[in-house]
């Protein structure tokens, strides 16, 4: 099995975000970088299906040079080796961008199954997954709970609108991982040695003859405008009372009197 | 005549609330343009399908009954809904972020080369640019962007539109799609627990957290019920395996702005108050004064939280 896994730095989660001074772009303060949690459930699954099939796990990444660190998060957890598509191009462009300079890397790697996060945590697209998956003219199941690799075929559950749903996809296909997949194994620090000496590649979008104005803003057919603060709230209250029940009625008086809402 | 489309969505055999509101924000923006409407239905239309489309303001309901699209398989409602779009020639498509609804949109974007915003939360068009207003890194900061081109895809968040009648006489009319060769197929689909309010469209969301010590979530599943809301958690809740993965609320979870919420037994991580930041009232219970909570919520209330919410329900069924 050939697994490559699609992963996103993204900043910490702990981070307190506000939009720069002149609101183009979004500050997150000293915040570190982390991979995006829901691509760490990819990770997880690549390893697992890699431990029982055999095979070998492919971590690639679209960012800035600093994406390397996550990679190199993902090689500690166990995966083979690393490919990082660094251009400006790459933050510059919308979610169809970013899916456009993925897939163009993956038309030159060899692949079975593709693993993806549901959504990553900064942008909360939900869209580079499936997208990818269109370009490369393969089937996605999204946002799946548990998955059996079976003869040229992957079994997934994954959940639905309507409760959960059991798909089967012929492989190559990608898969977008949901919360409730798994959970991420730590690296050890064996793994972490060994990360360091494991393949990591480094390409431009020249390499991938992507030419400039294919992807960046120029092409950004959803272009962000400006980034706003949320509303402020006003400040609320505390309910005062001597009992739980008194706390209570006063807190169902306030509730269908003032902010109306039962 | 120019035309704005709206893919309806069904759970357990019936129309989505977000499909109405989904239809009322298409219907305003074709007053503004002189545009029809057009909703399409994939697979086994339910019988008040018509009505429903006719009350929310479509002009037109396309119904798309095909064997393969009776449940949602990504590839198959692309293709369909691609067919569909080659042929009404929309200027905007508009559908719920629903699960099915994000998944679908996400791969036809990519199919029609267009525009997309992703769970916005308002829309309008100014000087002939359409901009659409969206939330990111789970509900923290808010994003407006400009779609160009046609068509425009707007997934909209569940409840941020009104659902408006504004009736109008709809004609029904089959039409044939190709969902193609597809390579995958869905094999069973396991239905969610009857009855029970989806996180993200529920008027009102209780949630409970480490506070709530164990797996008894019954006085919160009883609150919510008293106020025909759903229950929610907290990712201690969900780690500790109290709760469903699918009831995470935070910027790992659901994202959540229902009209009243109840954080109970929750402390207010950064990451929780991501995802349920927005709500427009936000009730706090917790039996620590100091709980960073507070400075979030609308009406706190220090006290042990399985007491309060057991006199609460108490009030209410008064
Ligand atoms: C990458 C990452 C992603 C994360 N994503 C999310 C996310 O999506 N959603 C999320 O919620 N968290 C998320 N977290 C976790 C977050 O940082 C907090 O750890 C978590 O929200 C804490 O949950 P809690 O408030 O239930 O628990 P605690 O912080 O332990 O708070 C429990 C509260 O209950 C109160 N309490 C205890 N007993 C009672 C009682 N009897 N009556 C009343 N009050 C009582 C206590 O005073 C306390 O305030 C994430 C963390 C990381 C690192
Ligand atoms: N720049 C990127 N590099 C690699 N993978 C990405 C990138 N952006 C998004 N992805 C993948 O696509 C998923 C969904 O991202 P998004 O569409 O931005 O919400 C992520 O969880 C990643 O698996």
């Amino acid at each position: 099995m050939e697994i490559v896994v699609l992963l996103k730095q993204v900043a910490d989660t702990e981070a307190r975000v506000a939009p720069t001074a002149d609101g183009l772009g979004v500050s997150t303060g000293e915040a570190k970088k982390i991979v995006n949690p829901y691509d760490e459930f990819a990770v997880e699954e690549a390893l697992r299906i890699k431990q029982e099939m055999g095979g070998s796990v492919t971590i690639l990444s679209a960012g800035e040079d600093k994406a390397a660190e996550a990679i190199r998060t993902a090689l500690a957890m166990g995966a083979d080796k690393g490919v990082l598509i660094s251009d400006p191009a790459v933050a510059a462009s919308d979610g169809l961008g970013r899916a456009k300079i993925l897939a163009a890397a993956l038309k030159t790697m060899t692949f079975d199954l593709i693993l993806a996060g549901l959504r990553a945590v900064d942008d909360d697209s939900h869209l580079v997954g499936p997208a990818v998956a269109e370009l490369l003219g393969i089937p996605h199941v999204g946002g799946v709970l548990e998955v059996t690799v079976e003869d040229g075929s992957v079994l997934c559950l994954r959940a639905a609108d309507s409760g959960q749903a059991r798909v089967k996809a012929m492989l190559p296909a990608l898969l977008t991982a949901q919360k409730g997949l798994n959970t991420p194994r730590y690296a050890s620090m064996i793994g972490i040695m060994q990360a360091k000496k494991k393949p990591l590649q480094t390409l431009s979008l020249a390499d991938l003859g992507i030419s400039p104005d294919s992807v960046g803003r120029v092409a950004a057919k959803t272009l962000t405008k400006t980034f706003m603060p949320l509303p402020k709230r006003a400040a609320g209250r505390m309910i005062e009372g001597e009992t739980a029940q008194e706390k209570a009625a006063n807190l169902a008086k306030a509730l269908k009197n003032e902010a109306k809402v039962i | 005549m120019s035309s704005i489309l709206v893919f309806a969505q069904t759970r357990g055999g019936r129309l989505t609330v977000v499909t109405a509101q989904a239809l009322s924000l298409a219907r305003q923006l074709a007053d503004k343009s002189k545009a029809s409407v057009v909703c399409a239905i994939f697979g086994d239309a339910p019988p008040d399908a018509k009505a429903f489309a006719s009350t929310y303001g479509a002009d037109k309901l396309l119904v798309a009954a095909h064997q393969a699209l009776a449940s949602y398989e990504a590839q198959a409602f692309t293709n369909a809904a691609a067919d569909i779009a080659a042929k009404i020639a929309p200027e905007i498509i508009i559908l719920g972020a629903t699960a099915d609804g994000r998944d679908v949109a996400a791969r036809l974007c990519a199919r029609l080369d267009c525009a997309l915003s992703m769970d916005c939360l308002a829309v309008e068009e100014k000087d002939g640019a359409l901009l659409a207003t969206r939330a990111q890194y789970g509900g923290k900061i808010l994003a407006s962007e400009e779609l160009t081109g046609k068509p425009a895809i707007l997934v909209i968040r569940p409840n941020a539109f009104a659902a408006i009648e504004n009736k109008k006489d709809c004609a029904v009319e089959e039409i044939a799609v190709n969902p193609g060769d597809c390579k995958a197929q869905v094999l069973e689909v396991v239905a969610g627990p009857e009855g029970k309010a989806e996180l993200t469209e529920a008027r009102v969301v209780v949630s409970g957290g480490r506070g709530m010590a164990g797996a008894d979530f019954d006085c919160l599943e009883k609150l919510a019920k008293l106020l025909g809301g759903a229950v929610g958690a907290s990712r201690a809740a969900v780690d500790e395996g109290w709760r469903p993965h699918s009831d995470q609320v935070g910027q790992t979870g659901k994202v959540v702005a229902p009209d009243l919420y109840f954080a109970c037994g929750i402390s207010g991580a950064i990451q929780h108050i991501a995802g349920m930041g927005s709500s427009k009232c936000i009730v706090a219970v917790n039996k620590d004064p100091d709980a960073p909570i507070f400075a979030k919520a609308d009406y706190g209330v220090v006290g042990d939280l399985f007491e309060v919410i057991k006199a609460l329900c108490s009030e209410i069924e008064k």
